[in-house]
């Protein structure tokens, strides 16, 4: 394996939690709901499969529970903010507060544990393929599963009638609600799967990123996931894209601090962070505005009846 | 009263003691209302009559406090849009419902209650388009259209459903004459098929056009039901309101003076996406006249409206005037201490803090001027001036000194208008002055709007409202995509002129946009 060759399957790795979760908060947006709840939601992702993975010694039970553990807390904002109509920002930020504390909480009694790698899966002659082989066709399934759910999710919003539904109460939820379409059941099945995806996130990054569990290991990436999805413009697209750029930064600068730069580590760290500010900057002087975003994102619904 | 109609078998829908109560407010009491197979049936009344209520009510929006409705006869309840459009309802929304960033054909999916698949709606689509001649293109945004091509989505959105009645509320109040002439054939032709048409207006010549059964609405309640060919505009007119009607009228005559507000080869691009240019926008307003802006919406009134008042600025100092000063640069503040003043379309929101008492809310416009001092609130003076504008301007009020969004839309409208009146401003903007509010609060704004002219100040109003225009404008002009038609007196007006020009038909070769 040659150093480029490390390189480019860590990045794989570390764009991977931010593409699933990116692709959870792109489907609760489209339908109108915005969630800045990503980062608390994928850190109890991350406490609870490694929680369950530990104590059962099963991978298995370990995503199971991530994805569990995600979609409740996602279903505490839905109650929020579908069911009292509260504000989505201040509910969103709240769960994030409450999610990074409650993961530390469950996550304490596992500090120090250890799993072991995730074996990947080899995709036979694919994987012999000279540089790309090993790069594409000899990964983890969650990586698998990231691509086919970028076009699953490209092929839903764009193609099937449900899809079209769910654009529909995103882009307009008065409309919606007026030719009969239930705003209220879908978004509260796309904020569901919002937190399904970020919990699945933060079970990749303690069981296969990581393979332990700290406090705080999410490290913004909840935040970065959020940017994405403007970044992208909504589009999964773009989105699987703007993952692997910001996952490509995120590595880069460690092996750039590694190589003795000469910038401080510090400085280094922030790239991803800086870039996203950047991204987004450049993204509304070019367009004037937020393009794409669906017209309703942001406000809540309430039926006059 | 009950116009009689003779017909065999049970009417297609029929309403019985209809009732919806908000609170305190009795929005339908008791409402009683038959429609047979193939009619046109007109629901008359003012704003905030009860009519968007009903309808809403009949198409399963929300829910009756009372009563009963029958459909061919037998009970039912229409608890969603779904049932109701099983039952064959199909309804065009006054507001669209439409999604502005998806495509035609996409609207119209989406609220197809059977499988389809894009290309089965395409073709369907260019079916129905054909047969009703409503052209359309199904891979257009909706944003890029017109409102009259955005109501031929809703229609085409219906009849792809083969609805047995066909629910329009206020379907001309964004059309040129010419694009309502087009609607009206369509009706015609529908009824013709057997599809039973209710028509929500409050216009009455379309409805003595279209229908011969009319059910008037007052506060909520059935006042009649006639045949609007039977009887007088002004007949029908003293039902909707309760009253006979007073004109407005101006005792003194238009006597024009100096130029206050004069505007000179204005061009601004827009705003944002799916904003309009302004092209070479000429405009002179003088002492003692009120100044006509006609057109459809969307065609520049609201980019108009900011260039003027300052909230954009223009790239030349001298593109307006005010009182004599060159202030095209300068914002909207330093434009009111030349002693002008601005009512924008948005009440709540953008002329109204809703939030915010009325006291607090006279701030937006007087703060400038009189109701603070080195950066401090003189509370006691607004709430001075608050109490001034809602006792000359007889603004209704649930309490003293209420927040601007507990105010019905048409006290609201007489606040905004009238704290910017008060203060007798040399030159006043005004964009759709009495939208949306009743009969009562808009004679009342249109004559102080006069009534500011003929003290001798200039006055523009902005408005899709031509029989406003025609009661209350001394000259007008017509706004088209961006560019001003020339300034004329209302005299030399006929409405096919108006309507030619909003069409954008009557602009001299050479002088039309080019996109």
């Amino acid at each position: 394996m040659t150093i480029l060759e490390a390189i480019l399957l860590t990045i794989v790795t570390a764009s991977t939690p931010l593409l699933i979760a990116a692709l959870g908060e792109l489907v609760t947006e489209r339908s109108g709901v915005l969630n800045l709840g990503v980062e608390g939601m994928m850190a109890m992702g991350a406490a609870c499969s490694f929680a369950a993975a530990v104590t059962f010694d099963s991978t298995l039970l370990g995503v199971a529970a991530g994805i569990v553990a995600g979609a409740l807390m996602s279903a505490l904002f839905a109650l929020v903010v579908l069911g009292f109509a509260a504000n989505q920002v201040g509910s969103g930020l709240a769960l994030t507060i409450f999610g990074l504390g409650l993961s530390g909480l469950i996550g304490a009694p596992f500090v120090g544990a250890r799993r072991d790698p995730v074996p990947p899966i080899d995709v036979p002659i694919l994987s012999d393929i000279p540089y790309i082989g090993r790069l594409f066709f000899e990964q983890d399934l969650f990586v698998y599963a990231s691509f086919a759910l970028t076009i699953i999710i490209a092929v839903y919003l764009m193609r099937t009638r449900s899809g079209l539904t769910l654009r529909s109460i995103g882009e307009n939820h008065t409309s919606a609600n007026a030719l009969g379409l239930p705003v209220l059941k879908v978004r509260f099945l796309a904020i569901l799967f919002g937190g399904a995806c970020a919990g699945l996130a933060g079970a990749y990054l303690a069981l296969v990123y990581t393979r332990f569990w700290s406090p705080g290991m999410t490290a913004g990436r909840g935040w970065i996931a959020l940017a994405l999805v403007v970044f992208a413009a909504w589009r999964p697209g773009w989105l699987l894209i703007g993952a692997y750029i910001f996952g490509a930064a995120t590595v880069l600068q460690l092996h750039a601090q590694a190589a003795q730069f000469g910038l401080p580590s510090q400085v280094l760290s922030a790239v991803p962070y800086v870039a996203t500010i950047v991204a987004l900057l450049l993204l509304s002087i070019r367009h004037g505005r937020a393009i794409g975003a669906p017209g309703s994102l942001g406000s809540p619904f309430v039926p006059d009846r | 009263m009950k116009a009689d109609v003779s017909s065999s078998g049970p009417p297609l829908v029929e309403l019985k003691g209809i009732s919806k109560r908000y609170g305190d407010l009795l929005a339908n009491d008791g409402i009683d209302l038959s429609i047979e197979p193939g009619e046109i049936h007109a629901l008359l009344g003012e704003n905030g009559a009860g009519k968007s209520t009903l309808v809403k009510i009949l198409y399963g929006v929300i829910e009756p406090s009372a009563g009963e409705i029958r459909w061919e006869g037998r009970p039912v309840t229409i608890g969603s849009p779904v049932e109701a459009r099983s039952l064959g309802l199909g309804m065009v929304f006054q507001h669209f419902s439409l999604f502005d960033e998806m495509t035609v054909a996409e609207n119209i999916a989406v609220a197809l209650s059977e499988d389809w698949n894009l290309a089965t709606v395409r073709s369907r689509l260019s079916d129905i388009s054909r047969t009703y001649g409503l052209a359309l293109d199904a891979d257009r945004a909706v944003w890029t259209l017109s409102a009259g091509e955005r109501q031929r989505i809703e229609i085409v959105r219906c009849l792809l459903q083969n609805p047995r009645l066909l629910i329009l509320d206020e379907p001309t109040s964004v059309l040129t004459p010419q694009e309502a002439e087009h609607l009206f054939g369509t009706l015609d032709k529908l009824s013709a098929e057997g599809c039973s048409i209710l028509y929500i207006s409050h216009k009455l010549e379309e409805v003595r056009r279209l229908c011969r059964r009319a059910t008037i609405l007052r506060a909520g309640r059935v006042v009649a039901t006639i045949d609007p060919r039977a009887s007088t505009a002004r007949e029908i007119a003293a039902l909707m309101v309760g009253n006979e009607i007073g004109e407005v009228r101006s005792d003194a005559p238009h006597v024009p003076q100096g130029d206050v507000l004069s505007v000179t080869h204005l061009n601004m691009s827009p705003a944002g996406l799916h904003g309009i240019a302004l092209k070479d926008i000429n405009l002179v307003a003088r002492a003692g006249e009120v100044i006509g802006i006609a057109g459809v919406a969307g065609n520049g009134q609201s980019e108009l409206f900011a260039a003027l008042s300052g909230e954009r600025v223009a790239d030349r100092a001298d593109a307006v005037v005010i009182a004599g000063q060159a202030c095209g640069s300068m914002g909207i503040d330093a434009r009111r201490r030349l002693s002008a003043a601005f009512v924008p379309e948005e009440r709540l929101g953008h002329a109204a803090a809703p939030t915010h008492r009325l006291s607090e809310n006279t701030l937006i416009s007087h703060a400038a001027t009189e109701v603070s001092r080195s950066g401090f609130i003189l509370l006691n003076a607004a709430k001075r001036l608050a109490r001034a504008i809602v006792s000359s301007f007889d603004v209704r009020t649930p309490e003293g000194d209420p927040q601007a969004r507990k105010l019905s839309g048409g006290n609201l409208q007489k606040f905004v208008i009238g704290r910017e009146v008060i203060r007798k401003p040399k030159l006043l903007i005004v964009d759709q002055p009495t939208w949306g509010v009743d009969a009562g609060a808009a004679r009342l704004i249109r004559q102080s709007l006069i009534d500011l002219s003929r003290d001798g100040s200039a006055v523009v109003v902005v408005s899709q409202d031509l029989d406003e225009l025609f009661e209350v404008a001394d000259r007008m002009a017509v706004i088209h995509h961006g560019t001003l038609s020339p300034l004329k007196p209302i005299g030399e007006w006929t409405k096919e002129a108006v309507g030619l020009e909003m069409l954008g038909v009557a602009q001299v070769p050479g002088g039309a946009h080019a996109v």
